[in-house]
């Protein structure tokens, strides 16, 4: 296992290392001057020229290449172009909303959907079944931004029981992050326990007609035992790897969610530089939504081989 | 009282009750006992077991009629959690695959402890200890490493003595056999057979054996049950079922099984040879980047000649490396090295283009019927679809499609239905006509008999040797059936562990076997006593 791991990690660099020579590419292969699209339309060939030399454009762009690199490894990802702070800041700032709502988001998905994909699928058929079924068309085919419009309306605006829209850090607040948290991850929630109750009950239906679960009843297991500890576990590696991409989609930004809550999030961040060709911030961030996906994916191969002691690499 | 009482059993569909799967059976077996129930497949041998178990796949089917005893108890009144509570305690039951029968991912021990604490008070301590005792019974070696691993890391043969410790840990009164040994070797077969003996003059355990191996029963039973088709056609003391069935039925079934004792191998007239093997090796699994380099020698200096018109049989358990031959010399897998002739021709070093025009001469049929043929093909759309690839005008390969089919016994008009509508045997019958349509000079046959009932089996190596006489072709017919070996091959090779230990003329070699292995082989072959064909035991 320990040799997996390190060779796993070995593979991501390559990895990421393509994706940095994109990034890299992606200002100087745009056409046109990198830095007149820096300096924007109102540039004077004076100022052009002074961004060129900071940038250091006028070396071979290896050169460049190289040295880019090497701020990258120390953590220099630039300075945002439009509010002149470095990248680095800025999406720190904006990341731990994203990483608490996902967080919560998962852990809401799993605790619901899975045991609502296991009693569909051992019922199978009846009306719990059809139930969650239904459940789970609704939860993929309402668009989100209705979701959370209508959980504002009856829980913020008729009820009054949470705030509308915003964030607090938990760090500062721990109720007022809750009370934030909580409309904005079950509007998420929605779309993934549809997914994942799906799943579960797909994945288990197959398990179901296996024959060991033959000789768990024929041990005389109880029902409960004979699909938790024997069906269940069998079912669970498609559905990991639908909560793993399921997290590293939310983390890469949920834009519609954010703005329907009004949460300084990755997701609003990645619009607002985009429009505002906020060159480096863009780099920066598609850097850290590739690392993170790498990441996430090491981390489903490795759920593989703790769940079914049969996968080992 | 008798230990097991079925009086009168009557199951059908569940949702249709007029459509019955078993028409009013009655068993009875007694403690320590040992009855089989034999049977084709579809005669509704498991689902009796299975009835008695309450482990009838639910919404499909349901018992409608009759009753079942067990000590005098009558299960089928019994409440759910009531019967949960009588299973492991007071009957149990082991499976066919013992692969699939045992959770992949919980350590095995873990799995034997679990009856414990479904069913017991005792201990941590206590339950290990039993566990522990268990395996100690069963034969295993190393137990406490064994208790730690899991079912991928055991042999079949452990596996299904892992299944035995967990069926008998509570010393039920019965215990239900469902075909335990047919997945596997039979020198295997033998050892559990065994086991299951000894563990019933223990504990007095009454043994329910579900089996469609005329030569098992006639190794362990007592007593004989004969279904077919839901009902019970013949019961009776195994040496009166043997030697003087009453029914029709049983008579079929057991002349219908293959003798032990070699046919004469036929004289060699064409002079062509069709295939030659030489010095073939297979090895698996070469090390990469940080991978650990551990290597299988699949097939070792593999060497062997076959002349047109005749059949050789490559005979082996599993592992031995006889399926990986097979695939050698069909080029589905490439051969580390050494030589492949067909025709007089080199074909182990060929590209997959150079390979196309030898493609046609050598054709194969698959083990499992029911896998080997397209679904959503028509049998005349998989029967043409390979001669119109090389060339043949579809209209012509249609009429030839339809000669086809009669020359394997089916009727030119079921040429447009679909594989699903064919029994297992004709749907082999299909197989080898899609093979035939090629016009092949060499067909490869792997386990293409194996998962056919005896009856339908011995209609197919009929088909073969007839197809054989009229059209010259060679057949590579591999198996790990002695029986099926013994009636089909003019010469035989025997391999182990990828090595062929003995080679020669059929009637040689199973009749007379000099390698230390094919005569373990031959004497744990089930039945090899007794002559089924001619109802008495074999003359010395």
């Amino acid at each position: 296992m320990p040799i997996y791991l390190a060779r796993r990690v070995l593979a991501a660099i390559p990895v990421m290392l393509v994706v940095a020579v994109f990034v890299f590419l992606l200002l100087r292969l745009t056409p046109g001057d990198p830095a007149a699209i820096l300096a924007g339309d109102m540039a004077t060939p004076e100022q052009l020229e002074r961004i060129r030399a900071t940038l250091g454009l006028n070396d071979p762009i290896l050169v460049q290449f190289v040295r880019w690199i090497g701020a990258l490894l120390q953590g220099d990802f630039g300075t945002s172009l439009i509010s002149s702070t470095p990248v680095i800041d800025l999406v720190a700032d904006r990341m731990w909303p994203t990483i608490w709502i996902a967080l919560i988001t998962i852990t809401l998905s799993v605790i619901v959907a899975v045991p609502m994909g296991v009693v569909a699928a051992w019922k199978q058929g009846s009306w719990v079944d059809h139930l969650v079924m239904t459940f789970s068309v609704l939860g993929f085919s309402i668009p989100v931004f209705v979701i959370g419009y209508l959980l504002i309306k009856v829980f913020a605006i008729d009820l009054r029981w949470l705030p509308v829209q915003g964030y607090k850090a938990p760090s500062q607040d721990l109720a007022g992050f809750a009370s934030r948290a909580v409309l904005p991850a079950l509007t998420l929630a929605s779309i993934y326990i549809a997914l994942i109750a799906r799943m579960t009950r797909a994945s288990l239906l197959d398990v179901l007609n296996e024959d060991y679960v033959r000789t768990a009843r024929a041990k005389g297991l109880t029902e409960t035992r004979v699909l938790f500890r024997h069906a269940l576990r069998n079912a669970a590696v498609p559905v990991m790897t639908v909560i793993g991409t399921g997290f590293a989609l939310l983390i890469s930004g949920v834009v519609v969610t954010e703005s329907v809550y009004n949460i300084p999030g990755l997701g609003r961040l990645t619009v607002d530089s985009i429009f505002a060709r906020d060159y480096p911030v863009i780099q920066a961030l598609i850097l850290l939504t590739s690392g993170i996906y790498v990441l996430v994916n090491l981390l489903i191969d490795l759920s593989y081989s703790l769940l079914d002691p049969r996968i080992r690499y | 009282m008798p230990v097991l009482m079925v009086e009168d059993l009557h199951v059908a569909v569940d949702s249709k009750a007029e459509l019955e799967v078993i028409h009013g059976i009655t068993i009875e077996i007694n403690a320590g006992e040992t009855v089989c129930l034999v049977g084709e497949s579809g005669s509704g041998k498991s689902v009796s077991s299975l009835a008695t178990m309450g482990l009838l796949p639910k919404g499909s089917l349901k018992v409608t009629k009759g009753r079942i005893l067990l000590d005098g108890e009558n299960l089928l009144d019994l409440s759910p959690s009531q019967l949960r509570d009588r299973r492991a305690t007071r009957m149990s039951m082991i499976f066919q695959e013992p692969m699939t029968a045992l959770n992949p991912v919980i350590k095995v021990g873990e799995q034997i402890e679990e009856v414990l604490q479904a069913h017991t008070k005792l201990s941590n301590a206590e339950t290990h200890a039993k566990v522990m005792d268990m395996l100690e019974q069963v034969g295993l070696p190393d137990i406490e490493r064994i208790a730690r691993s899991y079912p991928h890391q055991l042999s079949g043969g452990q596996r299904q003595r892992i299944m035995i410790a967990m069926a008998l840990v509570l010393e039920p009164r019965l215990l239900i056999a469902d075909e335990p040994t047919t997945a596997l070797d039979v020198t295997t077969q033998k050892q559990i057979l065994k086991l299951i003996k000894e563990l019933q003059e223990k504990h007095g355990t009454a043994v329910l054996f579900i089996t469609h191996d005329m030569g098992v029963v006639a190794e362990i039973a007592d007593r004989v049950y004969v279904m077919n088709q839901g009902d019970l056609v013949e019961s009776g003391e195994v040496k009166q079922i043997l030697s003087s069935p009453r029914q029709d039925y049983t008579r079929r079934l057991l002349s219908s099984v293959p003798s032990l004792v070699p046919r004469a191998s036929r004289p060699v007239i064409r002079k062509k040879l069709a295939l030659q093997v030489t010095e073939l090796n297979k090895v698996y699994g070469r090390g990469g980047f940080l991978s650990k380099a551990k290597t299988t020698h699949a097939a070792r200096e593999v060497s062997f000649n076959l002349t047109a018109g005749r059949t050789l049989g490559i005979v082996g358990e599993s592992g031995s490396g006889k399926s990986t031959v097979a695939r050698c010399v069909m080029r589905m897998i490439d051969p580390t090295s050494g030589g492949i002739r067909v025709g007089g021709q080199e074909i182990s070093g060929l590209t997959r283009k150079g390979l196309h025009p030898f493609r046609k001469r050598l054709q194969m049929v698959f083990q499992d019927p029911y896998r080997s043929l397209n679904p959503r093909l028509t049998i005349e759309e998989s029967i043409i679809e390979g001669p119109v690839n090389y060339g043949t005008p579809p209209k012509a390969a249609r009429a030839r499609a339809g000669e086809l089919l009669e020359l394997v016994g089916l009727p030119a008009s079921a040429a447009k239905r679909y594989p699903h509508m064919f029994s297992g045997g004709q749907r082999q019958r299909i197989a080898i006509a899609r093979a035939l349509a090629m016009e092949p000079e060499l067909l490869v046959a792997d386990e293409a008999v194996s998962a056919l009932d005896v009856s339908v089996q011995s209609q197919v190596l009929e088909l073969l040797t007839e197809i054989q006489e009229r059209t010259g072709i060679a057949i590579l017919f591999i198996t790990h059936d002695l029986r099926v070996a013994a009636q089909i091959c003019d010469e035989v090779a025997v391999m182990r562990r990828g090595e062929v230990v003995e080679i020669g003329e059929t009637a040689d070699v199973l009749g007379n076997p000099q390698h230390e292995y094919t005569q373990a082989l031959l004497s744990a072959a089930p039945g090899r006593d007794w002559d089924f064909a001619n109802f008495r035991p074999v003359a010395a």
